[in-house]
């Protein structure tokens, strides 16, 4: 489900499925995708930060058009405890791994993979990431 | 794995913003700062040397240091590319069809154009001709210019090696044929490598914001911001132009600590000007691309282009095009 912001509209409640796991997209070109991130983070229920949520920074390929530091997305993941993919969706080969990386991912999330929990995985991302 | 690998720019950009150096302050927030230079006095310096930097439009590049570059032997240096050059035009480059020209080289050094001691002095390398067919003691006429610089680069000057030297900014104006031919003799001999330098919209807001913030006289021209729309069928540019004193009551209201720049406050800067454009037109600034920045102080395009306008400010705007020619280079 693809969705511009949050929160979702909620004539649909009762038709939606459960929601596992949560991607925000940030366009590092573009500022006005940041704050919308921002904006949104505010509907989601605390409870999806222990290891359903993750952000995901694309057009990382085009330094030079770059509008947003990095840090302030770093802070941000922080900030909320979860993990930042980089990827550039105009390369083939990178757009295929990450979303072979989020699906991974979501099978954890939603409990497909025994012996691994939402939570033991986000930890275990957020260890390796400050190596 | 194969796909990280593809992404050669990655470590760049985790590293940072390039303009994040903390200036003699230790302890202090983490959010990055940056202290500006005072301008320059009006007496200090040679300004008929410096004057040649103003008003052009220079294209930026970054250069690595030059291998046993020295600075006594630049007639010797001028000499070679002299000849450099008249041997690719026997083959055929570098020639502007229908016109006999000798082209004459000079390299000469700018002692003034450094920042702290420990920069390396600017070179100029001039390149100007005398058409055959005109008389005799006319004035050459200047064909292209070229300057290597260095201001406050001391990032990248300090554990550099002693054969050596560092002047990582150069600015060209000129045909670009010209400037290949330059290029090319430079980094044959010097052992260095020049890259275009461009200028991310990211880059761009922090100029806007910090020359916005200057202090100009009465009759200084209007701050121009000029964004691209992307995703268009049809190419859409829009320009956004405020009064420089505007501009400067915005920035006053913003800046905490004068003398010095922090990030929040470029973000807070650049978000009054956005929602002031959202409130009248409705359009997010901010999902378009800046491409272009213009204020009395200077103007600068993404495609790495910049022109000078101020001497006063002179060396604070080649202060933060050295810094972004280091980040390209490290």
């Amino acid at each position: 489900h693809i969705a511009t912001s949050l929160p979702l509209p909620s004539e649909r409640d009762h038709l939606r499925p459960r929601i596992d796991l949560i991607v925000f997209m940030i366009d590092i070109k573009s500022k006005c995708s940041l704050k919308n991130v921002e904006a949104s983070l505010a509907y989601v229920d605390a409870s999806f930060f222990l290891g359903k949520v993750c952000f995901l920074v694309t057009g990382v390929g085009r330094v030079n058009c770059c509008s947003i530091e990095t840090n302030a997305i770093s802070k941000l993941a922080e900030a909320y405890c979860s993990p930042v993919l980089f990827c550039e969706l105009e390369l083939e080969g990178v757009r295929v791994a990450t979303a072979q990386r989020l699906l991974r991912m979501l099978q954890i999330c939603a409990g497909l993979v025994p012996g691994f929990s939402a939570l033991s995985f986000s930890l275990l991302m957020r260890n390796s990431a400050d190596d | 794995d194969g796909a990280v690998r593809t992404l050669p720019s990655l470590g760049r950009l985790s590293r940072g913003l390039p303009f994040g150096r903390v200036h003699g302050r230790l302890g202090a927030s983490p959010s990055s700062r940056l202290v500006l230079p005072a301008p320059l006095s009006q007496e200090s310096g040679d300004p008929q040397r410096t004057a040649l930097l103003l008003r052009k439009a220079w294209t930026l590049y970054s250069v690595t240091p030059l291998y046993r570059f020295c600075r006594g032997r630049l007639r010797d240096y001028a000499r070679l590319l002299g000849a450099f050059i008249a041997a690719e035009r026997q083959k055929g480059l570098a020639v502007e069809v229908g016109v006999e020209l000798d082209i004459k080289v000079a390299l000469s050094s700018l002692p003034e154009l450094r920042g702290s001691e420990r920069d390396q002095p600017a070179v100029l390398v001039q390149l100007s001709s005398r058409s055959r067919a005109s008389p005799k003691n006319s004035e050459d006429k200047i064909l292209w210019l070229g300057c290597f610089c260095c201001m406050y680069g001391d990032d990248l000057s300090e554990n550099m090696l002693e054969d050596f030297t560092c002047l990582p900014l150069f600015l060209a104006s000129g045909a670009e044929s010209y400037m290949s031919v330059v290029g090319n003799w430079f980094q044959k001999t010097f052992d260095c490598i020049f890259r275009r330098l461009a200028i991310s919209p990211f880059n761009l807001s922090w100029m806007v914001t910090m020359w916005a913030g200057c202090k100009v006289d009465k009759a200084a021209s209007a701050v121009e911001l000029t964004f691209s729309v992307p995703h268009l069928p049809q190419p859409l540019d829009i320009s956004y132009a405020i009064h420089p004193e505007d501009a400067k009551a915005l920035w006053n209201t913003i800046q905490k600590t004068p003398g010095e720049i922090t990030q929040e406050e470029v973000d807070v800067f650049m978000d009054c000007l956005y929602s002031h454009f959202y409130r009248h037109f409705k359009i997010h600034l901010s999902a378009t691309k800046l491409v272009k920045v213009s204020t009395a102080i200077a103007s600068a395009h993404c495609d790495g282009v910049v022109k000078m306008l101020h001497s006063q400010y002179l060396s604070g705007v080649l202060m933060l095009l050295t810094e972004l020619a280091i980040s390209q280079i490290q």
